[in-house]
């Protein structure tokens, strides 16, 4: 009987096409996503070496980064040019890459197009104990269905096109156990900012995480889906949830999922990777679902969170010189000062979206805040970017939609949006955003642009006061 | 890839941890579709700020980069690797980095060399004079002061970078072996070719 395996040893083992002498395996690659950003430097390679794409049918190309939200068809149903000419140009390349090579495409007008990390898993095309690449970083996200998914570079984007395989050394595996309840107004954002407060941005380098305990078995999809995004935040190689009802659930249906006899054997393959009694992972975090509020960042790297009960730190409170070096550079681009409350520190934006949180259930939590409440006057640019077409005709089924518009919200199309700014969504310099996307870095949402990650419901509490706030104020 | 076994120049002291890819090339300037001229853009946010080391004329032209933990955290963007390498950056040396920045850099030849702390805060101060010797085949990096510091390195992105080796070349070798799996895996698990919506 072979020893017991963890969850990630299980599908690394199934995917080990060679193992060389020092180690290095060639790991064979079951889903690729592809999007304008990081496609075009790879289709050119491949083209002045005379290569082709192995595997088209593991291929999907989706554009996301670049696109605008604002409508993309006009009154007669004709596509709206995208004004910037680089980021036409972007979207152009894969218009033109996608068909050139094989590749199915989802254009920026189809009910299908969102985000990479939103359409993977709505598609069905992310499936458990797969192994999911995609050139952005978050693709750990497609973790929250138990497949072994993480961020690649360029040139590892042309690997895969050509090989369908990566060159890999297996990582160290390590165990994010979240026992107990959470509390009220304590969603998966929140569970996840925690995460990477205790653990620091690079407490998981060179590790793939497994998210375990009753706080994760008790999340939906979505809440999965949420914490394994932000893996890459506390610096991990990929996040896991091991897959159980909750996923098949999920799957079940979905038009790229399997059907019929296949489904079965597919839910039998998948129940069997659970992580065996008695496996060793090479590190073990406990977090107590007691310890965690709802969270708020008050700094310029995503490990710098706080309850939203906080105080601004002072920089000499930490005990690392290089940290306080970083908090002090933090406090002075974020326009901060030690000892303030953070329901103190007033918001002029706000975004709800991002792979991290625009799901349905996102915009529900959103919703449920915002409902019967106006934002308030200083809050000068508040959008809701759907993650995809999909989520969007969703909420406007359960008219999500009017919920935000009524209470002064814009409604928008998909894609990353004002997550990175690569559209023209932006926060102007100098001023704040309660967001509930994944990075606060310099200026990451604009150029000196303060950025606040929160959950959804916490981004809709501040749209409403106008200031950051524990939206536990505002639940009935 | 261009093969590379040493790196001896002067050394920008950055020192900063957490540098993140945001840092190293902005957002604005991943709407490229080439490689080349991100030089330009890399470390812009850092270099708005007046005294920086990247316009410090002792430091102009430095091969090496030295920084503090969690070097190139965030993004995928292969972007900041390509920027830095326009900007004249052969190496970069700290304490750690993020796993998806350092597969970047060595996809493109560039050198990420993890030191202990101790051995960032004493090349940080050799910098400020003297030169910074990175040796590869030997994994060490030296200073003129005899400081000898030993680094490890995975042996098979060694062998790539010291002979230039086209990875993607080397793979499509295995190409008999990928397909074997790929017969196997449609045997066991059919479900793995997607019905196309």
């Amino acid at each position: 009987m072979s020893a017991p395996q963890t969850l990630y040893e299980k599908i690394w083992n199934a995917h080990v096409v060679e193992q060389r002498e020092d180690g290095t395996c060639l790991i064979f690659i079951d889903r690729h996503l592809v999007h304008e950003v990081t496609s075009p430097q790879a289709f050119e390679g491949l083209r002045v070496a005379g290569r082709r794409v192995r595997r088209p049918d593991l291929t999907l190309a989706v554009p996301d980064h670049n696109l605008p939200t604002t409508a993309r068809l006009d009154a007669n149903g004709n596509n709206i040019p995208i004004a910037d000419p680089e980021s036409a140009q972007q979207l152009e390349a894969l218009e033109r890459n996608a068909p050139e090579f094989g590749i199915a495409y989802i254009d920026a007008t189809d009910v299908k197009q969102g985000i990479v990390h939103v359409v993977g898993p709505e598609q069905g095309f992310s499936l458990p104990g797969t192994t999911i690449v995609c050139g952005d970083s978050h693709t750990a996200c497609h973790g929250g269905l138990g497949a072994l998914a993480f961020g690649i570079g360029t040139s590892e984007v042309e690997h895969v096109l050509a090989t369908q395989t990566l060159q890999l050394s297996q990582s160290k595996s390590m165990e994010v156990r979240v026992e107990g309840e959470l509390g009220p107004g304590v969603s998966a954002k929140d569970v996840v900012l925690h995460i990477t407060g205790v653990l620091g941005a690079s407490g998981g380098t060179g590790h793939v995480i497994e998210y375990t305990g009753s706080v994760i078995r008790a999340l939906s999809i979505e809440g999965r889906l949420t914490i394994s995004n932000m893996a890459i935040e506390h610096g991990a190689r990929a996040g896991l949830v091991a897959p159980d009802d909750v996923t098949f659930a999920y799957l079940k249906g979905r038009p790229m999922a399997p059907k019929g006899n296949q489904w079965d054997a597919a839910v039998a393959y998948w129940r069997s990777l659970a992580t065996d009694a008695g496996a060793v992972y090479d590190k073990v975090v406990h977090i107590n679902a007691a310890d965690i509020a709802p969270s708020v960042t008050w700094g310029t790297s995503p490990e710098d969170v706080l309850p939203i009960t906080g105080v601004v730190p002072d920089p000499s409170s930490f005990a690392d010189p290089s940290k306080q070096t970083a908090a002090q550079k933090s406090l002075d681009y974020m326009g901060l000062t030690p000892g303030t409350l953070m329901t103190d520190i007033s918001v002029e934006n706000i975004f709800i979206g991002s792979c991290t949180n625009s799901r349905i259930e996102d915009l529900r939590a959103a919703a449920a805040v915002l409902k019967g409440r106006k934002k308030a006057d200083n809050v000068k640019w508040a959008i809701v970017v759907p993650g995809s077409g999909l989520v969007k005709q969703m909420a406007e089924a359960e008219g999500l939609d009017r919920i935000f518009m009524e209470a002064g919200l814009e409604w928008r199309e998909p894609g990353c949006s004002a997550c990175l700014g690569m559209n023209p969504d932006k926060v102007p310099a100098g001023e704040r955003c309660a967001s509930t996307s994944n990075r606060n870095f310099v200026g990451r949402q604009g150029p000196g642009a303060r950025t606040h990650l929160v959950s959804p419901a916490m981004a809709a509490a501040a749209a409403v006061t106008g200031r950051l706030t524990d939206v536990r104020a505002l639940m009935d | 890839m261009q093969p590379i076994s040493s790196v001896k120049g002067k050394a920008y002291p950055l020192g900063l941890k957490n540098v993140d890819t945001d840092i190293i090339i902005p957002a604005a300037w991943l709407k490229t579709i080439s490689r080349s001229g991100l030089g330009k853009g890399a470390f812009q946010t850092l270099r708005s700020l007046p005294g920086n080391v990247f316009d410090d004329p002792a430091y102009a032209g430095a091969p090496i980069l030295i920084a503090g933990d969690n070097f190139g955290c965030g993004s995928s963007r292969e972007h900041a690797a390509w920027a830095m390498a326009d900007l004249g950056i052969s190496a970069v040396i700290a304490p750690s980095f993020s796993d998806i920045f350092s597969g970047n850099a060595f996809k493109n030849g560039l050198l990420a060399i993890v030191l202990p702390q101790d051995a960032i805060d004493r090349l940080m101060e050799v910098a400020k004079t003297d030169d910074i010797h990175i040796d590869l085949e030997t994994q060490t990096v030296t200073t003129p002061f005899q400081d000898r510091f030993a680094f490890e390195i995975d042996p098979f992105r060694k062998h790539c970078l010291i002979n230039g080796v086209d990875e993607i070349g080397l793979t499509l070798k295995s190409s008999d072996a990928i397909s074997a799996y790929e017969n196997k895996l449609s045997a066991s698990q059919p479900w793995l070719s997607p019905n196309q919506a």
